[in-house]
C-alpha cells in the first residue's frame, strides 16, 4: 500500500550506473564510499547545529520568553557563533593525567553516534547499511560511548570527573536494559531485528497502534528510559550536578568540550530516530483503512519528510521533559530502572508473546 | 550556568573525605563556604565559614545617625528591605514617645507584605531551580516584576527602597499605588495555581522534598530557628501574632503552622504564606486612611538615655533591633539579632544523614540571604 | 500559658539568685547578676515550670568604657514573657565568663560573634573560633579600638 511513495533508489541507482559508466567498480565503490561520508558528515554537522538552536528556542518559548534572536534572522547563526567561539578557545592540556586517554575519549563518544547514525533509514531505499540484526547494531554501538565517558572521567584526574562519570556509567548500564527490552517488544511483533524489515512490516498501520496496549507500554518505556540513556531531562544528574561537582567533561575545553556536547544532542536525534521508526512507522505515511484518497496525499509527502517529521516530534517531547521536571536524585534514578521499569518491561514481554502466538493484534 | 567552583580535597587521618562547596556558588545563596564531610554519597557533618560580606554595619552605627542608619539597614537582608527599615523606624518612634499618623501604619503594612511576596517568590524561583526545574526561575521573576514596578513608581528604587524614616514615609505614595495593587492581587490569584501545578505537585518534586532535612520542634527552638522554617516545624513564632506592630491588628490571617519539619512542610508554609499576604492586602488596600504621611519629628533625633528592644517579623523569620542609647545623636550600641545567622547554624544538624543532592534541596528550603548573616 | 509579670519574676528570680538586682523604669522585665552565677541561673529559668525560658532570642556584648556589659534577651514560648539578663564584666583584659552552649544550642554562635568583636572569652565553649574576622585583626567592636587604614575619623 505504501508503494506509491517515491523510492529513493532511483536516484541512487541512477548514480551508482553513472558513476560505473566513469571508472571501473573498485573505484565506483571508493567514490560511493567517500560522497555517503561526506553527506553524512554534512548532515551531522547541519542537524547538530539546527538541534541546539531548536533546544534553546524551546526552552525560551517554556520559559516565556523569546530565545537567541540577534545573531541573523531569527538567532539562527547562534550556533555557528558558537561554535567558532568553542573553536577558537584554549585547549587546556591536565597535568599527570593520560594525554592518550584524555584525547581519545570525546573521539570515542563521536565514533559511536556516527556508527549509530549510518544505520537509520531515513527514507524509502535511503538507508545506508541494511544490516539483518540492524535493531540490535543500533543498540551495541551506542552503549559503546559509555566506554567515552568513564574514560573522560578516569583520565581527567580529579576525584569529581570520577565520581561524575561513574555515576553516569551507573546510569547508562542500567537502562540499557530498558532499552533493550522495550525494543525487543517490537522485535517480536514484527518478527524481524532487520531496521528495514520493521519499517516494512508498518506498510499497513504503525506498531503504536497495531500492538496498542503493549506497543504503548513499550513506548512510555523506552522515552523514560532513552531519556536516561542520553544523561538528559530528569536524569540529567551527572551533568548538572555541577551544584556540587562537576560532571565527567569539566577539563575539558575548545573543540572537544565541542565534542560531548555536539555527541550529546546527536544521541538525542539517534534515539528519537529509533523510537520513531520502531513505533511510530520511520518513513511510513499514516495510512488509515480504506480511505483511498486521503493515503494516496499522504503519499505525495516524501518519506524523508515524515521520518524527519516524526522523529523532531518525539525530540520534541524530550525537550520538554527537561525543562518541566526537576532533577531525580542518584538512588531514586536507579531505583525507578530496576525496581519499577524492569519488571513492567519483562512482563509486558511476556504480554506480547502471547499476544503474538493467540494472533490478537492488527 | 556557568559554574565556578573552587574545590579542593584534604583527605584526613581517619579518611574523613572532605569536601568544599565554596564562597562561589551556582546556587542563589550568597556567599557562603560550606564544608561537608562525606562518607560516600552521604553527609556526615557539615561545618559553615562565614564572614565574606562581613561590613561591619554594627559599629558603623555607632558612628551615624538614626536616619542615615536606615539605608544601612536596608542591605542587610535585601529581599525583606522594608521590615529592617521599619523596625528601626519603630524603635525610634517608641522612644522618643512619637505617635505616627494611621496612614503611615496602613501604608507600612502594605509595603511589608509586598516586600514579603516578592521575596517568597524569588525563593520559589531559586528553589525549583536548584532542584533542576529551570522553568520556575522565569515563572516567578515575571510575577515579581510586577511588584518592583509598584515599588519602582512610588519609591523610585526597586529593591532598597529606604522609603521609612523615623516619624513616618519619606514621601506620600503615587496615586496609582492603590490601582496597582489592585490589579496585581487579581493576577497573582490567578497565577499561583500555576506554581502548584508547577512544581508542588510534581512526583519528582515531591520525592525529593519530602522526609529529607527533619527538624523538630525542639531543635527549631533550641536553634532560634524563626520565620517559615520555624514554623515547617510547629514553632508558633510569627511576631505579628506575638506583638502586633503596624495595622496587623486590624487585619485577620491565619499563622500557618506545619508540623512534619521537612523540606516539603517549610515550601508549603512558604506557597500558603504567599496566600495569606494575598487575603492582608486585599483587606488593607481599600482601607487606607487619608492624613499626613509623616508625623513632625526634630532634624537631629535623639533618643533618651536608656535601652530599647523592637522585633519584627521579615520574611526570612525575626529580626529583633536592641538599642543603647546615652543621649546623643548616634546609637551607643546598636545590635541587630538577624533571622538567619540562627537559620544557617542548624544546617549541620538537619542536613547529616542525607545525601550531597538533599544538601541543596535543605539548604533552599531554609531560605538564607548571607548578607542578613554576616552584617 | 500563663504570663508572669514583672514583680512575679522577680520574686521566682530572687529565690533563684539571691544577687540579683533589678533595675527599674526599663522596658523589659531586666535582671543584672554576677557572671558566676550564670549558668547556674539559665538553667533554672530554662527548667522551672513556671518560667521556662526556652528561646534565646538574642545574646550581645556592650562595651561601657570601664566594664563589659553581656546581655542575654530570653523569651518563653509557651508563656510569651520575655525577660532580660545581664553580667557586668569589670576585667577588660581577661573578660570572661561561663559559656551557655550546652543548655542554649544557639549561644555558641552568638558567643562566637562577641568573641569576635570584643573579645570576651567564653569558658568551657565547643568551639570558640573566630566567625568573620581573621585572626590577628583585633575587636573591633570595643570603643578603644583603632584602625589606621580602615576607619576615618572624624
Amino acid at each position: 500500500m505504501s508503494s506509491n511513495i517515491y523510492d529513493f533508489s532511483t536516484l541512487t541507482g541512477a548514480i551508482h550506473t553513472w558513476l560505473s559508466g566513469l571508472m571501473s567498480p573498485g573505484w565506483v565503490t571508493f567514490t560511493e564510499f567517500v560522497l555517503i561520508g561526506l553527506v553524512f558528515l554534512l548532515m551531522y554537522a547541519l542537524l547538530g547545529l539546527f538541534l541546539v538552536y531548536l533546544e534553546r528556542k524551546v526552552c525560551a518559548i517554556i520559559q516565556n520568553r523569546v530565545g537567541p534572536n540577534r545573531v541573523g534572522k531569527w538567532g539562527l547563526l547562534q550556533t555557528i557563533a558558537d561554535l567558532i567561539k568553542l573553536l577558537l578557545k584554549e585547549l587546556i592540556p591536565i597535568r599527570k593525567s593520560d594525554p592518550l586517554l584524555f584525547n581519545l575519549a570525546p573521539f570515542i563518544v563521536i565514533i559511536c553516534s556516527f556508527l549509530a547514525m549510518a544505520a537509520l533509514p531515513y527514507g524509502k531505499g535511503l538507508q545506508a547499511i541494511d544490516f539483518n540484526i540492524g535493531v540490535f547494531y543500533v543498540m551495541a554501538v551506542s552503549s559503546l560511548s559509555v566506554v567515552g565517558i568513564l574514560l573522560a572521567g578516569w583520565a581527567s584526574n580529579s576525584k569529581y570527573s570520577l565520581i561524575g562519570a561513574m555515576r553516569s556509567g551507573a546510569q547508562i548500564v542500567s537502562y540499557e536494559l530498558s532499552v533493550g527490552l522495550s525494543l525487543l517488544a517490537i522485535i517480536v511483533f514484527s518478527g524481524t531485528m532487520q531496521l528495514s524489515g520493521i519499517v516494512e512490516s508498518q506498510a499497513n498501520g504503525w506498531w503504536i497502534f497495531k500492538g496498542h496496549i503493549p506497543a504503548f507500554i513499550s513506548f512510555v518505556v523506552f522515552l523514560i528510559a532513552s531519556t536516561a540513556e542520553i544523561n538528559r531531562g530528569p536524569f540529567d544528574l551527572a551533568e548538572a550536578e555541577s551544584e556540587l561537582t562537576a560532571g565527567f567533561h569539566t577539563e575539558y575545553s575548545g573543540i572537544k568540550f565541542a565534542f560531548f556536547f555536539l555527541a550529546e544532542y546527536m544521541n538525542m536525534f539517534i534515539v528519537s530516530a529509533i523510537a520513531a521508526t520502531v513505533f511510530l512507522g520511520g518513513w511510513m505515511p499514516l495510512h488509515i483503512g480504506n480511505w483511498e484518497g486521503f493515503n494516496q496525499i499522504m503519499d505525495y509527502i516524501p518519506s524523508v519528510v515524515w521520518f524527519f517529521g516524526k522523529t523532531f516530534f518525539i525530540i520534541l517531547i524530550i525537550m520538554w521533559f527537561k525543562w518541566t521536571f526537576p532533577r531525580l536524585r542518584i538512588d531514586q534514578l536507579l531505583n525507578l530502572e530496576w525496581k519499577y521499569l524492569l519488571p513492567v518491561s519483562l512482563f509486558n514481554i511476556v504480554l506480547i508473546a502471547f499476544l503474538v502466538l493467540m494472533g490478537w493484534h492488527f | 550556568m556557568t559554574e565556578e567552583i573552587i574545590k579542593d580535597v584534604i583527605v584526613g587521618e581517619n579518611e574523613d573525605y572532605i569536601i568544599n562547596m565554596g564562597p562561589q556558588h551556582p546556587s542563589t545563596h550568597g556567599v557562603l563556604r560550606l564544608e561537608v564531610c562525606l562518607k560516600g554519597e552521604t553527609v556526615k557533618y557539615l561545618i559553615p565559614h562565614i564572614g565574606y560580606i562581613h561590613r561591619g554595619i554594627e559599629k558603623m552605627c555607632e558612628a551615624n545617625t538614626y536616619q542615615q542608619i536606615i539605608h544601612l539597614t536596608d542591605r542587610m537582608d535585601y529581599l525583606s528591605a522594608h521590615m529592617n527599615n521599619e523596625a528601626v523606624c519603630m524603635i525610634v518612634e517608641e522612644a522618643m514617645q512619637v505617635e505616627v499618623p494611621e496612614r503611615v501604619k496602613y501604608i507600612r503594612t502594605i509595603l511589608d507584605e509586598l516586600n514579603r511576596l516578592a521575596s517568597h517568590q524569588l525563593w520559589w524561583c531559586a528553589f525549583g531551580m536548584d532542584l533542576g526545574a529551570l522553568t520556575t526561575f522565569f515563572y516567578g521573576l515575571r510575577d515579581r516584576e510586577m511588584i518592583l514596578d509598584i515599588f519602582e513608581e512610588s519609591f523610585g528604587s526597586r529593591l532598597l527602597h529606604s522609603y521609612n524614616t523615623p516619624g513616618g514615609l519619606m514621601w506620600d505614595v503615587h496615586p496609582n499605588f492603590q490601582n496597582r495593587i489592585k490589579e496585581f492581587i487579581k493576577y497573582f490569584r490567578k497565577k499561583l495555581p500555576e506554581y502548584n501545578q508547577l512544581l508542588t505537585g510534581n512526583v519528582i518534586f515531591q520525592e525529593r522534598a519530602k522526609g529529607i532535612g527533619l527538624m523538630s520542634k525542639e531543635t527549631a527552638i533550641a536553634y532560634g530557628v524563626t520565620g517559615p522554617s520555624g514554623r515547617g516545624s510547629g514553632f508558633a513564632c510569627d511576631v505579628r501574632k506575638i506583638a502586633p506592630y503596624g495595622a496587623y491588628d486590624k487585619v485577620q490571617f491565619n499563622e500557618i503552622l506545619r508540623t512534619e519539619g521537612d523540606v516539603f512542610a517549610r515550601y508549603e508554609v512558604r506557597m500558603d504564606e504567599m496566600v495569606e499576604s494575598l487575603s492582608i492586602l486585599e483587606q488593607l488596600v481599600d482601607n487606607i486612611p487619608a492624613g499626613d504621611f509623616t508625623a513632625k519629628m526634630k532634624p537631629i533625633i535623639k533618643l533618651p538615655a536608656g535601652e530599647y528592644f523592637k522585633r519584627v517579623e521579615t520574611a526570612r523569620g525575626e529580626l529583633a533591633v536592641y538599642v543603647v542609647s546615652d543621649g546623643n545623636k548616634n546609637p551607643y550600641r546598636m545590635k541587630f539579632r538577624t533571622p538567619n545567622f540562627s537559620n544557617l547554624f542548624v544546617m549541620n544538624e538537619i542536613a547529616s544523614g542525607y545525601k550531597i543532592a538533599d544538601l541543596i534541596a535543605i539548604s533552599g528550603s531554609l531560605d538564607l540571604v548571607i548578607p542578613d548573616i554576616d552584617r | 500559658m500563663t504570663m508572669l509579670s514583672r514583680d512575679e519574676l522577680k520574686d521566682i528570680i530572687t529565690g533563684f539568685v539571691p544577687e540579683a538586682e533589678f533595675p527599674e523604669g526599663t522596658q523589659l522585665p531586666e535582671v543584672v547578676i554576677p557572671a558566676a552565677k550564670l549558668t547556674e541561673l539559665m538553667e533554672k529559668l530554662k527548667s522551672d515550670s513556671k518560667t521556662s525560658f526556652n528561646y534565646l532570642i538574642s545574646h550581645t556584648a556592650v562595651d561601657f568604657s570601664t566594664h563589659f556589659t553581656l546581655v542575654y534577651h530570653l523569651e518563653s514560648v509557651e508563656k510569651r514573657h520575655l525577660l532580660v539578663v545581664k553580667v557586668k564584666l569589670e576585667d577588660r583584659e581577661n573578660a570572661s565568663v561561663d559559656s551557655l552552649a550546652a543548655i542554649f544550642p544557639t549561644c555558641n554562635y552568638f558567643e562566637r560573634e562577641v568573641f569576635d568583636l570584643f573579645g570576651i572569652r567564653y569558658n568551657n565553649h565547643p568551639n570558640l573560633k573566630r566567625l568573620f574576622l581573621e585572626d590577628d585583626y583585633g575587636y573591633p567592636l570595643r570603643k578603644d579600638f583603632r584602625d589606621e587604614v580602615n576607619m576615618i575619623e572624624r
